[in-house]
């Protein structure tokens, strides 16, 4: 499980991250929402080790996160970042397969989980594709099939980390995208995605911890984060809150 | 997409080339040898018990010229091949070369100090010319590239935007010296330094090969064991690193092994430009850029590529020879072009 205890990160003179305290259990989506700026990838950096914070303990399996090897962890922790800068005419599979690095898991297995992944992200069709000759949105769905495959199939210990996954893709695809996140974490993974859509992380997320420059504003269950005065409070819209006609999760309307 | 070479047609392809390389390189020259008695003589000089009936002219110049010289060629062209791979992979850019981090300048502006300072000196004993030539070259190779290297760092970890810029400042910088010293310099020494700096096998001796041939060896037992984080690498260093690879290491080995293989490779030939920026790219155009497939496909084609560029600036204006340079820039650079134009449509 990864763990953050009185987290404060500092970014020249600014405090991007005060005194953050978040846990990821297994089986959830933990949604991260907040305005622009408001230290939602910040915090991903902290979580995945690519910034040391200033206070406060980073844990995996109650380890502190820097030491555990590389390797070792990366079979445990995977992360989607915004966008890719890959350059190189890899084919789809090659770059999913990629994902398979940590682990010695053989190449039939490996060709195995990586169909599954592409799969799971709906992106098998593109399987034999040239990575440089897809859309952004097909390639942000193709980095999603690349860290699924590295934690896949994605039990208890496995924490996967995401960065607005849903940023460019059409509105079938956020939700094909979300479900399979959804279903990774029923099987025992944890997983953190940051977005902005607020309907979709009310949908999709157990609980939604709602930042407001660099604080914790709220950190609970959808239907207790995404109320009307949370919103105005943070991101300043007016906005009303009715339960989905169907699922009865919160449904979010701006006035 | 366009179809990819099986990797094992790629290798059976490249080693029949380079075998074919190899035996008109140890053919042809101003001695043009038959065919049959250079593959009789080469297979003597391997120890194998062929009848030595007509064959000692063959072996000797085989054994004494040709052989060494091939042997630089194949060294050469495969280590700066790889290098190319290397600084491609580190920049996460196909057209990246060696030459960006500084190494090439570098070595330029060693040799000219041994070249211009020799000369100075009132001239170096004939023996010991040519490996203060090859040492000062290796040493100013070596030492802008650690300098490229260190401006790169901060907070520990090495920003390879900052060395581009930083290699492109000491390659202008070095552009300079080698100016300065051209303009000290007098006719003879000038005309050393012009050539050296176009690049030649010629001269080549199993001494100068020696130390070459080693650091060869290593880049090439050492880059493949990394294929797959230099995989990764082009994924981003951050990626690469939630896949587990040492990027921090990874990247000090990368620009290791550029200035250690470069370095020697200049040390013995002179400045051969576009090897390491073609092959790779060639290389990736026909099998893909799956490193373990470009790493050991450069390797053969770098060879390969070295040796008939050699095999042209020996017999375009024979019995006088070009530097090996000029043909591989005007060989290398409208085939670079050729290929842009062509992914490009």
């Amino acid at each position: 499980m990864l763990q953050v205890e009185g987290l404060y990160l500092r970014r020249g003179s600014n405090e991007v991250l005060h005194d953050i305290h978040l846990q990821l259990p297994p089986g959830q989506v933990v949604g991260v929402l907040g305005p622009n700026g408001a230290g939602k990838s910040s915090l991903l950096s902290v979580l995945c080790g690519e910034l040391a914070p200033g206070r406060g303990r980073v844990t995996l399996q109650g380890r502190p996160l820097a030491d555990w090897a590389g390797q070792e962890r990366a079979r445990r922790l995977a992360v989607l970042p915004q966008v890719s800068s890959l350059s190189f005419s890899f084919r789809v599979e090659e770059v999913v397969g990629m994902g398979r690095m940590p682990h010695g898991t053989g190449q039939r297995r490996d060709a195995e989980i990586v169909e599954a992944a592409l799969q799971a992200a709906d992106a098998w069709h593109l399987v034999e594709r040239s990575y440089l000759a897809l859309s952004g949105g097909e390639r942000q769905r193709v980095h999603l099939a690349r860290v699924l495959a590295q934690l896949w199939p994605g039990e208890e210990g496995a924490t996967l980390l995401l960065d607005e996954p849903t940023s460019m893709l059409d509105p079938l695809h956020q939700h094909t995208t979300l479900e399979a996140v959804r279903r990774f974490a029923d099987c025992g993974a944890a997983v953190l995605v940051i977005l902005h859509d607020l309907n979709l992380a009310a949908r999709y997320c157990d609980r939604i911890l709602l930042l407001e420059q660099g604080r914790c504003h709220a950190f609970a269950t959808p239907d207790a984060v995404l109320t009307p005065a949370a919103l105005k409070a943070v991101y300043g819209i007016d906005v009303l809150v009715q339960a989905h006609p169907e699922r009865g999760h919160p449904l979010i309307i701006t006035r | 997409m366009k179809q990819r070479v099986q990797p094992r047609t790629l290798f059976i392809s490249l080693s029949l080339l380079c075998l074919l390389a190899i035996w008109l390189s140890l053919a042809l020259g101003p001695v043009s040898l038959p065919m049959f008695d250079t593959l009789c003589a080469g297979l003597r000089l391997l120890g194998l018990p062929v009848s030595e009936d007509g064959l000692q002219q063959a072996e000797m110049i085989l054994g004494q010229i040709r052989l060494p010289r091939t042997l630089l060629g194949l060294a050469v062209g495969a280590v700066l091949a790889l290098s190319g791979v290397a600084m491609q992979g580190l920049f996460r850019n196909p057209l990246a070369d060696p030459g960006l981090v500084g190494v090439a300048a570098g070595a330029a502006v060693g040799a000219a100090v041994a070249i211009v300072g020799g000369a100075w000196l009132g001239g170096m004993p004939d023996a010991f010319a040519p490996y203060l030539l090859s040492f000062c070259a290796f040493v100013g190779g070596l030492g802008v590239t650690a300098l490229v290297y260190r401006l790169g760092r901060r907070d520990g970890q090495t920003n390879v935007a900052t060395m581009l810029l930083a290699g492109v400042a000491m390659t202008a910088l070095g552009g300079a010296a080698v100016g300065l010293f051209s303009y000290l310099a007098d006719d003879a020494t000038l005309r050393t330094l012009t050539f050296w700096n176009l690049g030649s096998l010629n001269g080549a001796s199993y001494e100068r090969l020696w130390p070459l041939l080693l650091v060869a060896t290593g880049v090439a037992v050492w880059l493949p064991r990394r294929a797959k984080a230099l995989n990764a690498l082009l994924l981003g260093e951050s990626e690469a690193r939630h896949l587990g690879v040492d990027v921090e290491r990874l990247k000090r080995e990368l620009v290791f092994c550029t200035a250690l293989g470069v370095g020697a490779a200049v040390a013995a030939a002179g400045l051969i430009g576009f090897i390491g920026l073609v092959v790779p790219h060639l290389v990736r155009l026909l099998a893909g850029p799956d490193h373990r497939v470009v790493l050991p496909a450069s390797l053969l084609a770098g060879g390969v590529l070295m040796l008939f560029a050699d095999l042209a600036a020996r017999l375009l204006l024979a019995p006088a020879e070009l530097p090996i340079g000029i043909v591989t820039a005007f060989i290398g650079a409208p085939f670079f072009l050729f290929l842009l134009m062509r992914g490009r449509g």
